[in-house]
């Protein structure tokens, strides 16, 4: 059902004779106003779910073409039960906590020079959109080359495919910070400082925290590119080793963990949203 | 302290929006601007205040500020520019930090600001729970915080609806009355200009020139909602305007 779903429609069943009846006035008005709907969400992922199970148990889905959910379920615990799910979990959580932090700190201080200064953002912003289309991925060797085959490559290449995002969000969000405020907080003879430490950031925040949700997610996917490479643990080389077995049912458990990782990241950054963002109305 | 405008004029690039204003802001009295849109008077108040930079003429403080006085020229704006993620009170210890004022002494300011402007209960309420009249009420607070040497008010009551906006003149005019303060008053709507202004500046059409000061004697405290003699002002002004009001509004805008 759409937003737009319109109200029950006026009964149209025979024809109003022309009397001087009273009649109520049509109304028009209402839809157009998403509001939350609880458990459609869930509701959804488990049909979807129920189907394909239902589809590779009775045939239409052939085995080739999508694993079975219960037995992507049951490579999960099997997973869990022989403690591999935490060897691969810990080093990946580290990667994308290490890279992403280097990428959006280094994004968001970026972001910021860019919108107060006319000369950095003249000179950095075609640079950051010759630099965001590039598929990180393949930068991936030449991050070997510069950093060792080791972490830091890792590290960097996360960092890399964060920091272009944070930049565009966070120079965005310093533009769209309401310039009445700025002019009242130079008439009160604020220093610079000042006004950018007290009106310029905490009005930039609502427009920095969304673009850190795509940010973050950017980082989780390149969690696989950066585990490509010399790698023995970590859940991007868990998939990518399935992947290359054509093991459907590991690779999609594999899938399955990065997307509630990506669930939960999004929900942490709703609570940091609801506690600092209290005064939005 | 007193403020004295020679010979201002602007353009903006070949557009010339005020022309050779000349005028004086006696201290203690409130100088009300009034002219149809678009007749530079809110870029008259920016010069004023020194966020605008005139490309002639000269605005000079004659006198020095009074003692104690932060900021000495303050203004009071139009949308309130409070910050929405600071409270009531830390919208105006907002304007106390940068003058290290903090602690016990930022609050006893703030405690006596909130008390003159009737705001003491909502010293913990963020800007969006207020209504406008609230909101300005608090930015009045602020700016009696720093106790400024001239207000520089831009269309203070214009967001706001006609009952809040007569609440908001009775409230003004009681803090005048009880410390007269130096204040330029911006405002299309006449009735506010009768009531608040000892002198009246008419601006015309751009570019905005001096066309009349009409100058008032009643006490502020004497002027009342629907007083036939200020009524008769106003109609005065509204001749004066009209004609230059119509022509304004039929402009068309090339900005």
């Amino acid at each position: 059902m759409s937003d737009l779903s319109l109200p029950s429609a006026p009964p149209a069943d025979k024809p109003q004779p022309t009397t001087n009846q009273p009649q109520n006035v049509p109304f028009r008005g209402g839809g157009f106003r998403p509001r939350p709907i609880k458990g459609i969400g869930i509701a959804l992922f488990v049909i979807l779910i129920a189907l394909a199970e239902l589809g590779t148990r009775t045939g239409w889905i052939s085995a080739l073409t999508l694993p079975r959910p219960s037995d992507v379920f049951s490579t999960f615990i099997e997973l869990y039960q022989t403690g591999l799910l935490f060897e691969h979990m810990a080093p990946s959580l580290m990667r994308f906590l290490v890279g992403s932090a280097i990428g959006v700190f280094l994004g968001i201080a970026v972001g910021i020079t860019i919108g107060l200064f006319s000369l950095v953002r003249a000179g950095l912003v075609p640079l950051v959109a010759a630099i965001f289309p590039i598929p990180k991925i393949a930068l991936l060797p030449l991050f070997v080359i510069w950093f060792g085959i080791g972490e830091a490559s890792k590290y960097a290449l996360i960092a890399f495919g964060t920091f272009t995002p944070t930049v565009v969000a966070t120079f965005g969000a310093v533009d769209n910070v309401d310039r009445t405020l700025i002019r009242m907080g130079q008439s009160f003879g604020l220093s610079w400082f000042s006004i950018v430490r007290k009106i310029v950031l905490p009005g930039a925040m609502p427009g920095i925290l969304s673009g850190l949700r795509i940010s973050l997610a950017i980082g989780i996917i390149l969690l696989v590119a950066a585990e490509m490479i010399g790698v023995e643990f970590g859940i991007g080389s868990y998939i990518n080793e399935a992947g290359n077995l054509y093991d459907l049912e590991r690779l999609f458990a594999g899938v399955v963990i990065l997307s509630i990782f990506g669930v939960l990241v999004s929900a942490l950054i709703g609570l940091i949203e609801k506690h600092l963002l209290k005064w939005r109305s | 302290m007193e403020i004295r405008l020679s010979g201002v004029s602007h353009t903006y690039d070949d557009f010339e929006v005020l022309q050779d204003i000349n005028l004086d802001i006696p201290d203690g009295r409130i100088v009300c601007i009034v002219g149809p849109s678009g007749c530079g008077k809110s870029t008259l108040l920016r010069f004023i205040g020194g966020l605008e930079r005139p490309t002639h003429g000269d605005i000079v403080q004659i006198g020095d500020p009074p003692k104690g006085c932060l900021n000495p020229l303050t203004y009071i704006f139009q949308d309130f520019a409070l910050l929405p993620w600071r409270t009531v009170r830390g919208n105006i210890s907002l304007v106390l930090e940068d003058h290290g004022i903090g602690g016990a002494a930022a609050q006893r300011i703030i405690d006596d600001v909130l008390a003159r402007t009737k705001l003491s209960d909502f010293a913990h309420a963020l800007p969006k729970q207020l209504s406008g009249g609230m909101k300005q009420r608090v930015a009045i607070a602020r700016a009696l915080a720093v106790n400024p040497a001239v207000m520089l008010m831009d269309e203070p009551l214009s967001a706001l609806d006609s009952q809040t906006r007569e609440l908001l003149m009775d409230d003004l005019i009681a803090l005048w009355t009880r410390a007269p303060f130096t204040a330029v008053y911006v405002t299309h709507n006449l009735a506010e200009a009768v009531r608040l202004g000892h002198s009246i500046v008419v601006l015309s059409r751009r570019p905005g020139r001096i066309r009349e000061i009409v100058h008032l004697d009643r006490p502020l405290d004497e002027r009342a909602y629907g007083d036939a003699d200020l009524e008769a002002k106003q109609k005065h002004l509204w001749d004066l305007m009209r004609d230059e009001a119509r022509a304004a509004d039929a402009e068309l805008m090339n900005v």
